[in-house]
């Protein structure tokens, strides 16, 4: 016991944990656990992409359909403001590590901003769809009518809508934890936590981010782009 | 410390149970020891939940005709059996309790890359465990463990979603307990504890925690899809409107094929680690032994489909899925036939933990080998949805699991206390597993093969001889599992002191005392040889 306490005070740093030899370990350990815990995210949303990816081979015309009910401006948008924030948190990143305290909150601020538009301007497109007729999960708000509705695809079109629901769904609420993780984050790097020699949170907190931004990448073409005929604007 | 030594009373030194008392002490705990002691605890609530269904259900069967429940009831019954045994009791069974006590010091860490991570599986386990627990009380589900749809979403008048919402959340527990056991394993190997080193129950368990890792996420998603169909009844896998209910069997099994490796993978870890020990012989063809794990998490993401030949599955994926079944059975086959050589001039000994190898070995054979016959897609056919299935099934997991489990629990239940069990109540329990098992599990081959149908609470008379053989067997069985649970239990106040390595056992979880202090080591140990190194001269004899 008396050996183990004096091997572990040996190395300095504060926030060095009991069962790690140093600080290098540990930072290894961090970020090696959170590409592990991505590798889950991708089976978790692999699931969704799988389904989709089946049901849009069975039903490819009356996929192509709906998308035409999806508005291309708030999803490329919404893609320009993500790509944005995954450069900040990029920044972010690196102004931990080089201890640069200002830059780094600023860019957490930034990180978040972006992040919080997101999620507003996905509300407005819920709102839309809402307005719209295009919730099949609440009876009365599910339409399928109009020129660019063809009949024959009205429960097929019902199943797409469900999982444009689900996915998008399922990635917002991404972003929020993510949003929470970034406050978190926020508070510590104002009481001056981070710096050269220990900014692993702001590191696994970003590979976070970076994948979520990723997951609407993969979504904004499969939801949006398939098969639209409209005018983009 | 050279004065704690000479002491000959254990409960003196300062160890991972004496450290700290009361209850906050515990639930608040990071030590990975003290969370595998929570989870026993847990899992073991659970085991004897799934068992009073399992008794259920063999009362009922003793008598062809439905008498003592009507069917609606049954069908809750053999659900209920199946939650909480799969996902409640054997996928946490080895990784959480004895994984999460032998990984860290296996390979000469103070702890897991993430101890509070692991506290919160637990957590998490619990919170999945009371959902389910009260799905039970509000009046059970009966869509069978495995929730098909529309069944599940549309028909099913029963706590679907509560049940559905418990598996959700345990999964988590499991996803958070192989992403450590996988960091862990990577990043904190003491000095010279290579990969070439391991013991083979951490590989044993590594492979099990990509499939927890690779698996799980999937199954979360899927059981999501069936609890939002099922509230909001949009149609994703409902016919009607050109939903495609095989997805979800798909979706399901790509997850649960691979989680009944999860459940037996673990287990193949004790039995190479109680078959070297007891027979004092390094292990015949280590790299193989370690590789054919990885082969099975591997090749047991590829056939899923073998559940579902007669689903309205392609034909061509069939025999896909059939040819590829084939080839699980050479990994597992390797395993056995290298437990086999390495007991091969051997000196056994036959101490419990023995025994129940021993059973092991044979039981798993027997349920390895139908398992080829349920995934040759012709006599699948004609074996789908029988007894067969049923008997195919347990002999892989009461057979395997929980046999490999309690020799494991007997094996480092000193380690893990301090005390030593009875050793002739162990013997005499081990052999009761063994003969209780084989009568309850061996006659539901031959009733499956005759025909009868599974999930059904009354039967053809001409097979009530066999099953009042299985319902015998079950009680024999039930007794096996009480006995050892009142010794264990006796051995904690009045057990034998087990000093640090009764068995005299190789492995670092051996060369500290018994129980393990808080941090395990004093110094973190430097390793120079390789796992098993009991007689070395005796392998060159073999050779």
């Amino acid at each position: 016991m008396a050996d183990t306490h004096a091997v572990a005070t040996e190395h300095s740093s504060p926030h060095l944990r009991h069962h790690f030899d140093d600080m290098h370990q540990q930072f290894d350990s961090a970020t090696f656990g959170m590409w592990v815990f991505l590798l889950t995210e991708i089976m978790f949303f692999g699931g969704m992409f799988g389904a989709y990816t089946v049901y849009r081979s069975m039903y490819p015309e009356a996929f192509a359909a709906t998308s035409n009910f999806m508005n291309p401006a708030f999803g490329a948008a919404n893609t320009a403001v993500l790509i944005v924030s995954s450069l900040t948190m990029a920044l972010a990143v690196r102004a931990a590590h080089l201890g640069q305290q200002k830059v780094l909150q600023i860019m957490l601020v930034l990180t978040m901003i972006f992040g919080a538009a997101f999620l507003v301007i996905k509300g407005f497109e819920y709102h839309e769809h809402w307005v719209d007729g295009k919730v099949p999960l609440f009876p009365g708000h599910w339409m399928w009518d109009g020129p660019l509705a063809p009949p024959q695809f009205a429960h097929q079109a019902q199943i797409l809508f469900c999982f444009y629901f689900f996915m998008t769904g399922f990635h917002a609420l991404h972003m929020i934890v993510g949003l929470g993780i970034m406050t978190t984050i926020l508070v510590m790097a104002r009481k001056g936590t981070f710096g050269p020699d220990y900014y692993t949170p702001v590191e696994v907190s970003g590979l976070y981010w970076h994948f979520v931004d990723i997951v609407w990448i993969f979504l904004f073409p499969l939801l949006y782009l398939i098969g639209h005929t409209k005018n983009l604007v | 410390m050279s004065t704690a030594i000479q002491e000959p009373e254990v409960q003196e030194t300062p160890n991972y149970l004496n450290a700290e008392y009361g209850w906050k002490s515990w639930l608040f705990t990071k030590d990975h020891k003290r969370i595998a002691v929570l989870y026993l605890i847990s899992i073991s609530i659970m085991f004897a939940l799934g068992g009073v269904f399992a008794m259920l259900i063999r009362l009922e069967l003793l008598t062809p005709a439905g008498d003592l429940f009507n069917s609606d009831t049954y069908n809750k019954i053999f659900t209920m059996h199946g939650v909480t045994m799969i996902f409640f009791f054997l996928i946490p069974s080895i990784p959480a309790t004895l994984g999460n006590f032998l990984v860290p010091m296996m390979i000469g860490a103070k702890d897991l890359a993430f101890p509070r991570i692991n506290l919160l599986s637990w957590y998490i386990y619990v919170v999945g465990a009371l959902f389910a627990l009260a799905a039970i009380v509000m009046g059970g589900v009966d869509t069978g463990w495995t929730f098909y749809t529309p069944f599940s979403t549309t028909y099913s008048n029963t706590f679907v979603i509560t049940a559905a919402v418990g598996v959700f959340i345990s999964g988590f527990s499991s996803i958070t307990t192989g992403l450590n056991f996988i960091v862990t394993v990577h990043k904190m190997r003491a000095p010279g504890m290579t990969w070439g080193r391991l013991p083979l129950f951490v590989w044993a368990n590594y492979a099990t925690s990509l499939i927890q890792v690779l698996g799980t996420p999937v199954v979360a998603i899927t059981l999501a899809l069936v609890g939002l169909e099922r509230a909001f009844h949009i149609g994703i896998f409902d016919p009607a409107i050109g939903g495609d209910p095989i997805l979800f069997q798909h979706m399901f099994w790509f997850y649960s094929h691979p989680a009944v490796y999860i459940m037996i993978l673990p287990g193949m870890g004790v039995i190479s680690e109680l078959v070297t020990c007891f027979s004092r012989k390094g292990v015949f063809g280590y790299s193989f032994i370690a590789g054919s794990s990885l082969g099975i998490a591997i090749i047991g993401f590829l056939v899923w489909g073998h559940h579902m030949f007669v689903t309205g599955m392609s034909m061509y994926a069939g025999l896909y899925f059939s040819l590829l079944t084939m080839l699980v059975a050479v990994p597992s086959a390797i395993k056995v036939f290298n437990w086999t050589a390495t007991m091969f001039r051997g000196s056994i000994s036959y101490e419990t933990p023995m025994l129940y190898a021993f059973g092991f070995i044979g039981l798993f054979t027997i349920g390895g080998l139908t398992g080829l016959f349920l995934g040759t897609l012709g006599l699948d056919v004609h074996l789908t949805d029988t007894y067969f299935v049923v008997a195919h099934f347990h002999y892989v997991m009461v057979g395997g699991m929980v046999v490999a489990y309690l020799g494991g629990l007997h094996f480092w239940w000193p380690k893990i206390t301090g005390k030593m069990y009875p050793e002739g109540w162990g013997k005499f329990s081990a052999l009761l597993v063994f003969a209780g098992f084989n009568l309850t599990f061996f006659p539901q081959f031959i009733a499956g093969y005759l025909g009868q149908p599974r999930r059904y609470h009354a039967y053809a008379p001409e097979f009530q001889v066999l099953n009042v053989m299985s319902t015998a067997g079950a009680s024999v069985l039930g007794l096996g599992f009480i006995i050892p649970l009142i010794y264990l239990l006796w051995s904690l106040k009045y057990g034998k002191p087990a000093g640090n390595n009764p068995w005299g056992a190789k492995g670092l979880e051996w060369t500290t005392q018994s129980p393990p202090e808080t941090f395990n080591f004093p110094t973190t140990p430097i390793v120079t040889e390789e796992a098993y190194a009991y007689a070395k001269h005796e392998e060159a004899h073999v050779g």
